[in-house]
């Protein structure tokens, strides 16, 4: 069932479940961080629109920097932006960036520990129709292994406005994963957001769980629909919803797979070096259990819906439920 | 030209050659390092913090300070001679823990272990777009400070660097000052045989930059440029600054060679020796 603290959306079940991009929910973050802190600056690298940060443009010019197409000139000059006093977030493609421009993200931003928010919007294969280039699924990677570096991957649009304010009050370098594609709204206005905080959003009604799944970003939405699938099928499991990947929360990961005994971890990333390999540090540090991972297996994206690809690249409900039944039978 | 007395002049070149002396004392105890652009700095370096800086080493994070981004991060050894000769750190511990284990004097610039530097930097091309964002955000805040940025000839062979440049043009940015050392020496040869960069001049010229070229070893070519900069509205300001790699070492000037190489006692004899007789001649120089 889902878990009643989190006052998750009630109509999450139902086929026509509203949607909304994750992107969207930074753009209407972006414009409340703006109007409550006047060190929030805005760059972009001419996607403008479809990075959703037009509605900060418009409010507020002066802060505003459109760098053109040099991913690698937006965040040093965030850097020196940052370097003066402001909180930059800088936009673009998450290919583009952190894609294009990681050492200089590394070199003036992480290793002076400068509060830079980069916004990498359009991340995983469900970009869809534009195929592959623009499909970044290794930006989890190259961005957590990155020291000061702070990870978050919101599940919905209204987890990525909470996670958009949130990021301006640190002073902490962040990556914050967007996508492009709508997606299930998951959570409410009311659901409890702390960065760094990992949260159960399903769980058995009673009972031990026989499994946990470890969820990231607009996944979570078909992790839960497993979930609840399972549990039909009498097999209980827990949700456990890890927006932030870094700092990663040690205590929850660790408390399920010790409740648990088995985990899955969800993602639209390569598995290499993702979110489950975060959470494999620390349970085989701390806790071992088996897990299995979903996410993409060595392999580039292509064109198509969505759906198609997540389906192809073995990241849909019944890859997920599969990969329950295979961990249980580790055990 | 006012505030440039002979006298002024004398202090400032009794300075650089002790600078360089330090600087080389420093990379022969740390047996690796880079030379032929600290030396070849080390004129425009003092300029900058004995002169022309608005800046106080006794509160390094003063909000009225005027920044300097070093961008070719190796050339390091030239920076922390001059800013511990400046009042930012200790010229002795300088000159016996560069590139040793927990130094303030890391190989490259870093901040976490000098904060008095503006910005960490080694990989080149990224400090000119840094010095932008400054600059950029100093604007915003109708702030004065002026914003430098030492920027090596070889690195605008990288696109970022012509990236920072399209956008300080675009924004007019009178208070960036770009500084080249235009040695003409790069790892493996000269910068033209490498990689060309002329015409340098026209190159910045069509990013709708101001450009001065002088000789970076004149001291009053270096302040009439920084002079100058400051009368240039509305554009940002690069001063092409020419230079003679490994200045004051007789048999490294001009060698690219010397971009960087550790020394033979010889060698590191025959350069103090040189340096040292510089600076003494400087000093009785009335």
């Amino acid at each position: 069932m889902l878990n009643p603290k989190e006052k998750l959306n009630p109509k999450i079940w139902d086929k026509d479940v509203e949607q909304a991009p994750i992107r969207k929910g930074f753009g209407e973050g972006l414009v409340v961080a703006a109007e409550a802190d006047a060190r929030v600056v805005g760059l972009c690298a001419d996607l403008l629109e479809s990075t959703q940060m037009l509605a900060f443009q418009k409010k507020f010019p002066e802060r505003f920097v459109e760098i053109g197409v040099a991913e690698q000139n937006l965040v040093t000059v965030a850097s020196g932006l940052a370097a003066v006093g402001k909180i930059p977030f800088c936009t673009s493609y998450a290919m583009f960036s952190p894609g294009r421009n990681w050492e200089q993200i590394r070199t003036t931003i992480t290793y002076n520990d400068r509060p830079v928010k980069i916004a990498g919007s359009h991340a995983g294969v469900s970009v869809g129709p534009d195929g592959g280039t623009h499909q970044a699924i290794e930006d989890i990677a190259i961005m957590r292994v990155l020291p000061n570096m702070c990870v978050i991957s919101p599940c919905d649009s209204i987890e990525a406005k909470k996670a958009t304010m949130a990021a301006a009050k640190t002073k902490t370098p962040t990556y914050l994963r967007l996508a492009r594609e709508k997606s299930p709204i998951v959570t409410t206005a009311d659901t409890p957001f702390e960065l760094g905080k990992a949260q159960v959003f399903f769980a058995p009604e009673t009972g031990k769980p026989q499994a946990g799944i470890i969820a990231t970003g607009a996944l979570v939405h078909r992790a839960l629909l497993a979930a609840k699938a399972l549990e039909e099928q009498g097999i209980g499991v827990t949700v456990l919803n890890l927006s932030t990947i870094k700092p990663i929360d040690t205590e929850a990961i660790i408390s399920l797979a010790r409740e648990a005994g088995a985990l899955v971890t969800v993602e639209e990333h390569q598995i290499a070096g993702g979110m489950g390999s975060a959470v494999a540090e620390v349970v085989a540090a701390n806790s071992p259990v088996p897990i299995e991972f979903v996410g993409v297996h060595d392999k580039y994206g292509q064109s198509g819906t969505p759906d198609q690809l997540l389906e192809y690249y073995g990241m849909g409900q019944t890859h997920i439920a599969d990969a329950v039944s295979r961990v249980l039978k580790r055990k | 030209m006012p505030h440039l007395h002979e006298e002024k002049i004398k202090m400032l070149e009794e300075k650089a050659a002790e600078i360089r002396l330090d600087l080389i004392e420093a990379v022969i105890n740390a047996k690796s390092g880079h030379v032929a652009g600290p030396l070849d700095m080390a004129d425009i370096f003092t300029a900058l913090y004995f002169h022309e800086l608005k800046h106080d080493p006794k509160h390094p994070d003063s909000e009225e300070r005027d920044r300097v981004v070093l961008s070719n991060g190796h050339i390091c050894p030239v920076l922390y001679s001059t800013m511990c000769h400046a009042g930012y750190g200790d010229v002795e511990e300088f000159k016996t823990t560069l590139r040793k284990f927990g130094s303030p004097f890391q190989g490259h610039p870093h901040r976490e272990y000098f904060p008095a530097v503006e910005t960490s930097s080694g990989p080149l091309g990224s400090g000119l777009s840094q010095a932008t964002g400054m600059a950029l955000g100093l604007k915003m805040d109708k702030k004065p400070n002026q914003v430098f940025a030492l920027l090596s000839d070889a690195e605008h062979q990288a696109g970022n660097t012509w990236e920072a440049a399209m956008l300080a043009g675009k924004h007019k940015l009178d208070n960036l000052t770009a500084i080249v050392d235009r040695n003409n020496i790069q790892i493996t040869g000269m910068t033209e045989d490498i990689m060309p960069l002329e015409p340098f001049r026209a190159k910045y010229e069509a990013f709708n930059w101001h450009v001065i070229e002088i000789n970076g070893h004149d001291f009053k070519e270096i302040i009439g440029a920084f002079e100058t900069a400051k009368a240039i509205f509305e554009k940002p300001v690069v001063i092409l600054a020419h230079t003679i790699a490994g200045k004051g070492v007789s048999f490294m000037e001009y060698k690219y060679e010397w971009h960087s190489k550790p020394f033979t006692p010889e060698e590191a004899e025959i350069s103090l020796r040189e340096l040292k007789a510089a600076r003494e001649k400087v000093k009785n120089h009335a």
